[in-house]
């Protein structure tokens, strides 16, 4: 192997995993930065934080591979928290709630995907009424007052004796995906669609079935991981996940995924959640209020695309 | 000093990455000339002018403009230097007006306010000049025919005062008396003293037109020739670099059963009233100007548009396939005619491309790709049809032009067709595809597929099909049998002369 090609092997590498190389960085400069970054207290707080979040992320990816978006995942958060905390209020064990609050996300989800597929909405539109419905939705379960929940029943999925469970469903929900995306039809033609939705129906696929699929599958996530929040504050809240859609569609970019559909990955977009979440974390650490703390991720979300530009440019004209 | 020569590139020489695209190439044009530039595709045609209209930049070699050496870094700059490039996709906003977008550069430097009774004015006397008083210049031009788009296009470039025109494969979406009015233009802006490069993969055309031809093979510079002094022949063999033994390869087939009856079917604007059948083993062509039907009535029948009326039978029975997954289900396949838009992934790998028709033949029942299997399956099949490619990951879009309708191609050939309708099955492809792609078809014939085949060139359809069914205004306006096909026969129909 000439010096000239192992440089651009190299080169290649370093493109091809940017986001994990910026995500190393951010994680070398935290532990510079303040002392606490590295403890296992606050390692295990940054995972416990994350696993909703990169679920509606990977929600928020398969959606954005189709070529569309969906505004409505923080609302549907709130949707999935209100319902399991009313259900266990109520009486009923928490698995059950859970899963029939993760029922009624999908529900959410279908109704954006059915406008998207068969009303030919665009998904920024459709996701928008259902962000507003899902949210107002919320509200009215709620009754606007969080509602508080016994110790013992959901909190025992962020509970250290039982092992942590939302991180270990979350690790799992990811590698399911992961796998999903590269090994299955299903992955294949979501991509194929957001690359080029005619040839995909000219090839004899159905595009709408699929739509319709990747809308209700973030609608599922996004409810579940509204109920990660309100396991972990022991409180169900129709305020749950304001502007998570802005992160959960950061994630997807930093992750180098492409707005306009057929390029992105599963395990990079949980990347760039983290990237996300490290800036919060070493922000918090190092005291800086939060007003400014916005101002500055929003400049290190601009850097993080930028990278992604850049080297995907230089990809181009290999 | 004069110089005789409006535009010299010489030892032009561009990689991208490791690759070499163009390696000392030179053409010279002459002031109001008309020069062909051909090759194969990737011999490097498009790299070179966009080099000249500024899209790319040189690694090495020099560009002359009047004998003064210049630096093209950017489209402006070359626009500044009078050069415009018309590409075969346009660059028009289908939403403005014509005026608007014939005088777009100039919307940005009129200021606040536009006057636009003089904008519409000037652009009406522009089209005027190039004969098309019927094109109303406040007209949308996404409402225009795609031979009145070229036109406007044209009109853009000219009131920007091009001195060097270049017209890249300006015919490949244009009909017979479209393309004769296009011809009449060149001339007349030859006469003006324009200098043309034009380039083509119809070798007629060429003959028809051009002064001087350059031709290109991978990347590298062939020869320069005066038109008057070489042959058809000659050239192919000049840009293949081989004798061509044989474009149309010939089949033995024995004609079977009929397996598909259109009655008076209605679809739209544009099918009305088409009845025709197909035979096992029997390649049906389609003739006709562009917007006569043809593609429309095979859509209809794909399930991708929908029936108004009429009676499909297939395979003795009464079907109408609701969509293109029920057609396909049934062994009923379209490759579509633009293979950029509605046929490839482009941004997709050649492998994901090759099996997206077929699936199921790759995956188990629980959706489950076996990539091993698929990539062996891949690979099998592109070496059938003598696809060219690096790796089966790399994107269809790292392809030129054959290829990528190989990959087209081969996504229905795993597919099983029982009958398939080729549209337009080797636009923008060069003559060594073209043989290849006729070989594909002539094979699926001879296995007994029924082969519809619609093709805007005639000799193409002439050399290949058994039959003819010519179609106007979405009506059928004749059928030609294999024994009288002739241009002649073809036009008259399709003209209704």
């Amino acid at each position: 192997m000439t010096k000239e090609n192992r440089i651009s092997k190299i080169k290649d590498i370093l493109i091809n995993n940017n986001t994990y190389f910026i995500l190393l960085l951010m994680f070398i400069i935290s532990s510079f930065l303040s002392d606490t970054f590295l403890t296992s207290m606050n390692l295990r707080n940054i995972a416990l934080q994350q696993s909703g979040p990169i679920l509606v992320a990977i929600g928020m990816l398969f959606v954005v591979l189709t070529g569309g978006i969906d505004l409505s995942v923080g609302s549907i958060m709130a949707v999935g928290a209100s319902v399991a905390a009313i259900l266990i209020r109520d009486g009923m064990n928490f698995i059950p709630a859970i899963l029939i609050a993760m029922c009624v996300g999908m529900m959410f989800g279908i109704f954006t995907g059915f406008m998207v597929a068969y009303g030919k909405f665009q998904g920024f539109v459709a996701s928008l009424a259902t962000m507003t419905i899902a949210r107002g939705t919320a509200f009215v379960f709620t009754n606007g007052t969080p509602i508080k929940l016994a110790d013992g029943t959901l909190n025992n999925i962020v509970k250290k004796e039982f092992m942590f469970p939302i991180i270990i469903i979350a690790a799992i929900i990811v590698i399911i995906f992961a796998l999903v995306q590269k090994f299955t039809g299903w992955g294949r033609i979501v991509i194929a669609i957001g690359s080029n939705s005619t040839a995909v129906q000219l090839a004899g696929i159905r595009t709408k079935h699929y739509l319709l699929s990747v809308y209700a599958i973030s609608g599922i996530l996004s409810a579940l991981a509204g109920v990660f929040i309100a396991a972990r504050a022991s409180t169900g809240s129709a305020t749950v996940g304001m502007g998570q859609e802005l992160d959960a569609i950061a994630a997807c970019v930093i992750g180098g995924a492409s707005l306009a559909g057929g390029k992105g990955f599963v395990v990079k977009t949980v990347a760039g959640a983290f990237v996300l979440a490290l800036i919060g974390n070493i922000m918090n650490l190092m005291a800086v209020p939060s007003y400014p703390q916005d101002i500055i991720k929003g400049f290190i979300i601009i850097a993080a695309v930028l990278l992604q530009i850049v080297t995907n440019k230089s990809e181009k004209t290999v | 000093m004069q110089n005789e020569y409006k535009v010299q590139l010489k030892n032009i020489t561009k990689h991208f990455g490791g690759v070499k695209a163009l390696t000392d190439v030179t053409l010279q044009i002459k002031k109001g000339e008309i020069h062909a530039l051909i090759g194969e595709n990737g011999a490097g045609k498009s790299t070179l002018m966009k080099i000249l209209s500024g899209a790319y930049q040189k690694d090495s070699g020099q560009i002359f403009i009047d004998g003064r050496e210049v630096k093209i870094t950017s489209p402006k700059e070359a626009k500044d230097l009078g050069v415009a490039v018309i590409y075969q996709e346009f660059m028009l906003a289908p939403d403005l007006t014509v005026a608007e977008n014939i005088f777009i550069d100039k919307l940005v430097d009129a200021g606040m306010f536009i006057n636009w009774k003089t904008l519409k004015v000037k652009a009406k006397e522009q089209l005027l000049k190039l004969g098309f008083n019927d094109i109303d210049p406040s007209a949308k031009v996404g409402t225009l025919s795609v031979a009145y788009q070229q036109v406007v296009e044209i009109c853009k470039c000219l009131t920007r005062n091009a001195e060097v025109l270049v017209l890249d494969e300006p015919t490949a979406v244009l009909t017979f008396s479209e393309i004769e009015k296009l011809f009449s233009i060149i001339r007349q802006l030859k006469s003006e003293g324009v200098s043309i490069v034009y380039i083509s993969h119809r070798l007629e055309e060429i003959f028809q037109l051009s002064d001087n031809i350059t031709v290109l093979k991978d990347g590298t510079y062939v020869d320069t020739v005066p038109t008057s002094s070489i042959s058809k022949e000659e050239l192919v063999s000049m840009m293949v670099g081989r004798e061509i033994m044989q474009l149309f390869p010939s089949r033995q087939v024995k004609i079977s059963d009929e397996i598909l009856r259109v009655e008076n079917l209605n679809a739209g604007k544009l099918v009305k009233n088409v009845s025709f059948s197909v035979k096992a083993g029997e390649v049906v062509g389609f003739s006709g100007l562009v917007g006569a039907g043809r593609t429309e009535t095979m859509r209809a029948i794909f399930g991708a548009d929908s029936i108004d009326s009429g009676k499909v039978i297939y395979f003795g029975k009464e079907v109408r396939f609701k969509s293109p997954k029920d057609a396909i289900g049934n062994g009923f396949g379209l490759l579509p005619e633009d293979r950029k838009k509605q046929g490839l992934l482009l941004e997709q790998s050649i492998r994901n491309n090759t099996t997206l028709a077929s699936m199921h033949k790759i995956k188990n029942k629980f959706d489950i790709i076996n990539h091993r299997k698929e990539k062996e399956y891949v690979k099998n099949l592109l070496a059938d049809i003598n696809t060219k490619y690096g790796s089966s990951e790399d994107n269809a879009n790292s392809l030129s032009g054959g290829n990528q309708q190989k990959i087209a191609l081969a996504k229905w050939l795993s597919a099983d067709c029982k009958c398939i309708v080729f549209d337009e099955p080797t636009r923008g492809v060069d003559v060594g595809a073209k043989t290849e792609i006729y070989k594909i078809i002539n094979n699926l014939a001879e296995q007994g597929v029924g082969v519809i085949m619609i093709s805007s060139e005639m000799t193409e359809l002439i050399g290949m099909c058994d039959r003819v069914i010519i179609m106007r205004q979405g009506m059928i306006a004749g059928e030609v049998d294999k024994s009288e096909l002739n241009e002649n026969n073809l036009i008259k129909f399709a003209m209704g002369v």
